[in-house]
């Protein structure tokens, strides 16, 4: 069997160590259970990663790069700014179903451990992958007549902040149905604050 | 004894104008040893062999025709209508060129009655104006007005009979090949994204929330300074566009926006990718750009 390559070694410390990050936060997950986790030496898993920061900084690069890919594709897609609104809708909810470790990792380290974030993540340089993308998909909304125009963040907020603190509620069981359930409502709700009058 | 070559003769003809490009070149440094070599058969200010009526009776020769306004044919200059008059001098002119925006596209006084007011050659950028069919030997020197020295450069050129590389609207590539941005002094600002707080000022970068259009205006209005000082941008006013056929834009001092987005995105940038950067570079605070560079109460 072919030896794995070391970019193929690296996904899968990402990997392990997303869901480690995930699960226990940023604090309590260290290089020794990282690499206990994967089953390597702590002096090796050093020469992938320097430092336990600069592991947590390349995993939100990925994610925001995973979610601006899939938002690119939704604003490729020949649909109305309201259908698109259900399918990144839908997208977010299936991500969070399919793989929470990566929305987790999003909520409970990236957004709520901002001094490991401050160098080489200033303001929204890691995530600009997502970001870009949702401004594209609001400014084309815009220019299309369909949304209303208003200040960028107002309307990331509300979409974005919406978005996570219904798959916060969920990780929380706090909310009664399944996440996919509320789609529908939830898309419906984000176009009508949205939409131009 | 040889003799003395002919002086390169002009025509200068006026359309509908406000003479904003004859104050223009009556600026110009070297207008002096530049009268030493041309002769101008006609012109509306300078010395002149002709009067105008002279000029519409006897249809001269010239070597250069020079056309300064914007083109309507019932407008008349010496009692000749400009459907005729500007064709049959156009006709025994080996050059042409079209003197400021009003005579390149339209300009200013296009707006007035878009449907019968045009460019000698463009009517905006469609190539549909009076002297379209011979738009080879038209030069469009764009700019409200022209810069004087775009156009001794064009003269220049002619007197040396060197070619003069032209862009699709008929500028001459080494004066429109670069954007008002090229040479900008708020460059700083515009790649860190800090934007002016107020005209006038020498901080900050005009084009988020002024209005300005140099990241995508054709003009070298940075780089063959105005007076030899300065500039729009120099000092602290956003470029108009005014080199390019859509000039005049409306709301001038304002940065039409999609949510917070700049319409209109650098020339040749990708949305994507502009944002992506842009985003990158608005993440960082740099003190020396968010300060007055000279501080009156220090």
């Amino acid at each position: 069997m072919a030896r794995p390559s070391k970019e193929e070694r690296k996904v899968s410390i990402m990997t392990k160590a997303l869901e480690l990050f995930s699960k226990e936060g940023f604090y309590q997950t260290t290089m020794p259970s990282i690499a206990e986790k994967i089953g390597m030496s702590v002096g090796n898993l050093y020469n992938y990663f320097a430092s336990k920061e600069t592991l947590a900084k390349e995993l939100i690069l990925y994610i925001a790069n995973m979610l601006g890919e899939e938002i690119r594709r939704i604003n490729e897609s020949p649909l109305d700014t309201r259908e698109k609104i259900v399918a990144i809708v839908h997208m977010y909810f299936k991500i969070a179903q399919e793989r929470p470790e990566t929305i987790e990792y999003f909520l409970r380290v990236y957004l709520s451990n901002r001094e490991v974030f401050r160098e080489g993540c200033e303001g929204m340089i890691c995530v600009s992958a997502f970001v870009t993308e949702l401004m594209i998909f609001f400014e084309e909304g815009v220019r299309s007549g369909e949304l209303r125009d208003q200040d960028f963040f107002s309307a990331f907020g509300l979409f974005m902040g919406y978005l996570g603190g219904m798959v916060f509620l969920n990780g929380e069981r706090i909310l009664p149905n399944a996440l996919e359930s509320y789609e529908a409502s939830i898309a419906e709700n984000i176009y009508n604050a949205l939409k131009a009058r | 004894m040889p003799s003395k070559p002919a002086k390169f003769q002009i025509v200068w003809l006026q359309g509908i104008t406000c003479n904003g490009n004859t104050h223009s070149f009556l600026n110009d440094p070297l207008l002096g040893s530049l009268l030493d070599k041309v002769r101008f058969l006609y012109h509306p200010i300078l010395p002149s062999q002709m009067s105008l009526r002279e000029l519409v009776v006897k249809i001269p020769k010239s070597d250069l025709l020079i056309v300064e306004g914007a083109y309507r044919g019932d407008f008349e200059r010496g009692g000749a209508v400009m459907e005729k008059l500007l064709p049959a001098l156009a006709a025994r002119a080996k050059n042409i060129v079209a003197l400021g925006s009003c005579a390149s596209f339209g300009g200013i006084f296009k707006e007035a009655s878009p449907e019968s007011i045009s460019g000698i050659v463009y009517d905006k950028s469609e190539a549909t104006g009076p002297l379209a069919a011979m738009r080879e030997k038209v030069i469009n020197l764009g700019g409200c007005p022209a810069h004087p020295e775009w156009l001794s450069f064009v003269i220049g050129m002619m007197l040396n009979k060197r070619k003069v590389a032209l862009d699709e609207l008929g500028r001459p590539k080494e004066l429109y090949a670069y954007t008002v941005h090229n040479g900008c002094l708020r460059n700083d600002y515009f790649e860190w994204k800090v934007d002016s707080r107020s005209f006038g000022t020498k901080e900050g970068c005009l084009y988020y929330e002024q209005g300005c259009q140099g990241p995508f205006t054709h003009g070298s209005c940075n780089k063959i300074l105005w007076n030899g000082v300065a500039s729009k941008t120099r000092a602290g006013t956003p470029c108009f566009g005014c080199t390019e056929p859509t000039f005049p834009k409306t709301d001038l001092f304002r940065t039409k926006t999609y949510m917070s987005i700049p319409s209109e995105m650098p020339l040749g940038v990708p949305k994507r990718s502009y944002l992506a950067l842009a985003g990158a570079a608005k993440s960082f605070h740099i003190k020396r750009l968010e300060e007055r560079l000279i501080d009156d109460h220090a």
